[in-house]
């Protein structure tokens, strides 16, 4: 009698989840809420209070919109946006089509050199774009010599713009060519059959169905622009929104209600443009409709078209591995200055670098490699306590974790300042000061990358190989050890990737979190190196160091996936 | 699910016939195409009659939709003609062909309106809008769709999917109609429907149309000929029946219905010539009969009686019997081989039982010689 009252009991109860599952969301939101709920709330609660009194106001909004520099900022922020988005296009739109159209020798090789601006900080490569195509760089000197002109590449913002794309537009390269690749080709074949070809068919059949990976790709790039802190410093362009936010906190002070205002506007900016993309996505998941895949149809090219094709390709790798180039040159140049090429060459910066300022790498691979790792646990747990589990709410730690991505950096910086200021460590030292505090913040900032990676994994295990585990005698812990995460390994690995080098390069936050020089990443130094034009050749061999670390772990863990996904299809 | 408009030939596209007019026939000549080394299409001879309903009938990989391609101009020959009207086509691109194709996921465009996607070639074609107007219309009635235009591809079942698909298609007139295994997305219940409503709607329109199939009962049951491919070559071009009757290769008998065949030697000569089958027994062979050295005998299992031991025919013992309701499926062992024999059902007393040593009577008439 017992037994029968008893089984339907725990049937219901283990339907909805094991104690163990509930532990672990209870913990999941507890992190989610203290590091990334409650510093953002705070920062929007500062921006509607008044300062002293904690009544509700607009006043602060008002003063923002009355302040000439502000509104100045907004608009500046805005058209180095949108400018970059259309530039970026114009680098990637190209590149996309042409090696996916056209039998293209060198197309995978194109398409990872595309992959490379990403991996350096682009304020690093600021300095060296100003070297190359500033008023007495290189190019301009050249020019200069030749026809008697400059270009004004890098003045004001449009030095913002042209770094900016540069760095970014990989986002729309990958996305837009991926849409591609996974176009029906009978899409296009029943536009010919039905008489169309060349522009038009690209006007009216490949470029919509193209669209959706096009508006995804330059939604990112907008927002991030838009968020960029560190870039307009090293520009030296102070009237932006994320700059202002930036400045008024350090020079004025925390209480300054201004920050938190102009970072209310930035996160309103980003969820905007994040809604606005959706809203014009809605509908458009043309993946479900399309059963064929396979990509548009090769063409090949003859030998004008394939000229100007490949000079295209050139000319567009070239401007954007032109940071790389300088940077390295910087990096091992004597004197540069007024020069097309630097007047001498040494080793001395890498030198000073390793003795001076190992400190930093040490601090960027720990933290980075910390925040990859908190970032693929969390990832995972989320991943599997939503596609898995039917615990009430489950959704909103996706969601909760998604909306970082709506968060700038130097936001989520001001929020961890203005929430943890107070809180003291044993030590007494403020817990905003604690090192752990920028690994958190990376975390925080990079877990919507991983998150999306883990849980793509996921879907793509069966659940009945789970079942199979589980039928066998293995409890849900022991399933998810012994074959959820094997099976998972290559999204893992790739989550941890994404995380690990963009937290190596990331500064917005960081710039803002930094208390101690001996606490700094490999970022941070380097911006500190750029400021000074003694401290750039050091600044560039730093730079070129973080590239190269992020190059070495990113191929590294590509092997390490290539050679699992290879051992499991039996290669 | 609306089923299409029978007899209603309103609209211009049908009135008149103004498709079936302006349709032409095709000839292949000759055509040779590899992918690298490989031999996709060995000399392939073929000509399609206008107005035609024609099949390319075979199993995968035999080039039959490799073929289909080359007529729209997906796929270039190495050698050989497609002549389309009496035209060469071989050069053309596929925009300039007025061949239309409906591909087997249908391509319908997802980001177009179900009036917009069978707008398009009329298009590119440049109508006036009025015209474009109407003839989508037209289209869309004549696949009984009229109700639906404003919906996006998304918002259909696949029966309904493929129907825009063939009213996109023949919204441009095209002078052929190719479809690429056109009922293969659809469950089966649907495909006995929609075959049906090809058929009229061909018959309707009276235009050449090629049907892409692995499946013989769809190209049996609504193609006037059929050409079975194999391995890159065609090897038989004919109506159904005479198919199914008169194979003349061993691949066509079996690719078309169940056949048995037994391996044997011809012996006598002129009228009282018998075929001595290997695995014991002897088959009469009609007077006018070819029969090439190392020919085996060909039959289809309906064609054999079962009868008492001792009676004239090939001995053998029952392995296996299949009830399939209207008839009744044996397999007789002969030597070391099995022959299939089909019976009609008349009741459970006419059954013979597993174990049974019977006699196979084969109709001398209904058999077959084939070398290969």
């Amino acid at each position: 009698m017992t037994i029968a009252l008893d089984k339907p009991r725990a049937a219901t109860r283990q339907r909805i989840a094991t104690p163990g599952q509930i532990a672990l969301a209870g913990a999941i939101a507890v992190f989610l809420a203290l590091f990334l709920v409650v510093p953002v709330v705070t920062v929007v609660y500062v921006a509607f209070t008044e300062k002293g009194s904690g009544a509700f106001t607009l006043i602060n909004f008002a003063d923002f919109a009355r302040t000439d520099l502000f509104i100045t900022s907004f608009w500046n922020s805005m058209y180095v946006s949108l400018m970059t988005v259309a530039l970026a296009s114009m680098f990637a739109l190209p590149l996309a089509y042409l090696t996916t159209r056209f039998e293209f020798r060198g197309a995978g090789m194109i398409q990872a050199l595309g992959f490379i601006p990403l991996i350096m900080p682009p304020f690093a490569g600021a300095i060296a774009m100003q070297l190359l195509f500033g008023r007495n760089g290189s190019i301009n000197l050249l020019l200069d010599d030749a026809f008697g002109f400059k270009i004004p590449f890098m003045e004001g913002l449009n030095g913002v713009i042209f770094t900016q794309a540069i760095h970014f537009f990989p986002f729309i390269l990958i996305n837009l060519s991926t849409s591609l690749r996974n176009l029906d080709r009978a899409m296009e074949e029943a536009a010919q059959n039905l008489g169309s070809h060349g522009f038009r068919l690209f006007r009216r059949i490949v470029f919509p169905l193209a669209m959706p990976g096009y508006i995804a790709g330059a939604s990112l790039v907008f927002v991030k622009v838009f968020d960029d802190l560190a870039t307009p410093l090293l520009l030296n362009v102070k009237d932006m929104l994320a700059p202002q936010a930036y400045l008024r906190i350090t020079s004025i002070g925390l209480a300054d209600p201004m920050g938190y205002v102009i970072s209310v506007v930035l996160i309103l900016v980003s969820v905007a443009a994040m809604g606005l993309s959706a809203w014009t996505m809605r509908g458009r998941d043309y993946a479900t409709v399309q059963r064929g895949g396979g990509g548009l149809a090769q063409r090949r090219l003859n030998r004008w078209e394939s000229a100007a094709a490949y000079g295209v390709v050139l000319l567009i790798l070239v401007l954007v591995l032109a940071p790389h180039v300088g940077l390295f040159l910087l990096s091992i140049a004597t004197v540069w200055s007024f020069s097309a090429l630097p007047d001498g060459y040494t080793v001395a910066h890498y030198g000073r670098v390793f003795l001076e300022s190992s400190v930093f790498i040490k601090n960027t691979l720990l933290y980075a490699t910390l925040a990859g790792l908190i970032d693929v646990v969390l990832g995972v747990a989320i991943a599997y306590l939503v596609l898995r589990t039917r615990l009430p709410g489950r959704q909103w730690l996706d969601w909760t974790a998604s909306a970082a991505l709506a968060i700038p950096g130097v936001v989520l910086g001001i929020g961890y300042l203005r929430t943890f200021y107070g809180v003291k460590l044993p030590d007494g030292s403020s817990l905003a000061s604690f090192w752990m505090i920028i690994v958190l913040a990376l975390a925080i900032r990079r877990l919507p990358y991983a998150l999306r990676s883990c849980y793509a994994a996921l879907q793509q295990v069966a659940p009945a190989l789970e079942e199979a585990a589980e039928s066998l005698g293995a409890t849900k812990y022991r399933t998810v050890r012994r074959v959820v995460v094997p099976l998972m390994i290559g999204g893992i690995l790739a989550g941890f990737v994404t995380s690990f080098a963009t937290a190596a390069v990331e500064l917005s936050a960081t710039l803002m979190l930094v208390q101690n020089t001996s606490d700094a990443p490999l970022a941070y130094g380097l911006y500190v190196f750029m400021q000074s034009p003694a401290g750039r050749g050091p600044g560039a061999a730093l730079g070129i160091i973080a590239v190269l670390l992020v190059a070495v772990c990113t191929l590294l863990s590509n092997w390490v996936i290539e050679r699992s996904q290879n051992k499991r299809s039996g290669k | 699910m609306t089923v299409m408009t029978h007899g209603q030939t309103t609209g211009v596209l049908a009135a008149a016939g103004s498709i079936g007019a302006g349709t032409a026939g095709i000839e292949i000549s000759n055509v040779n195409l590899f992918y690298g080394t490989n031999h996709v299409l060995k000399n392939v001879n073929l000509a399609i009659e206008p107005g035609e309903f024609f099949a390319f009938l075979g199993p995968s990989g035999c080039g039959k939709t490799t073929l289909l391609r080359l007529i729209a101009g997906f796929n270039q020959a190495d050698s050989g003609e497609v002549l389309l009207g009496g035209k060469d086509i071989a050069r053309l691109p596929p925009w300039k062909r007025d061949v239309g194709m409906v591909f087997q996921s249908y391509a319908l465009w997802p980001h177009m309106t179900v009036a917009r996607n069978v707008a398009f070639g009329l298009e590119e074609r440049k109508a006036p809008r009025s015209v474009i107007d109407e003839k989508v219309k037209a289209a869309l009635s004549l696949v009984g769709l009229e109700s639906l235009a404003d919906r996006y591809p998304s918002q259909l079942s696949g029966g309904q999917q493929q129907r825009v698909a063939v009213a996109r298609t023949i919204a441009v007139e095209p002078k052929v109609l190719l479809l690429d295994e056109p009922l293969s997305n659809l469950d089966a219940k649907m495909r006995m429907q929609v075959r049906r409503e090809l058929h009229d709607l061909q018959r309707r329109l009276a235009l050449t149309t090629i049907f892409v199939t692995h499946d013989q009962e769809e190209a049996n049951s609504i193609c006037d000929r059929i050409a079975v491919m194999n391995d890159g070559t065609i090897q038989q071009v004919g109506t159904p029946m005479e198919l199914y009757e008169r194979p003349t290769s061993l691949f066509v008998a079996n690719f078309l219905g169940t056949a048995n065949i037994l391996d044997g030697t011809v012996s006598g000569s002129g009228a009282t010539r018998v075929f001595e089958v290997a695995g014991g027994g002897r088959v009469e062979v009609p007077a006018s009969a070819v029969i090439s050295p190392g020919a085996k005998l060909v039959f289809r299992p309906q064609h054999v009686r079962l009868a008492a031991p001792g009676e004239a025919g090939l001995t053998g013992q029952i392995l296996n019997r299949e009830f399939l309701g209207a008839i009744v499926r044996y397999g007789v062992s002969l030597g070391t081989s099995e022959v299939l024999v089909e019976s009609a059902f008349g009741s459970a007393g006419d059954l013979r039982a597993v174990g049974e040593t019977v006699s196979m009577a084969i109709s001398p008439e209904r058999a077959t010689y084939l070398t290969a």
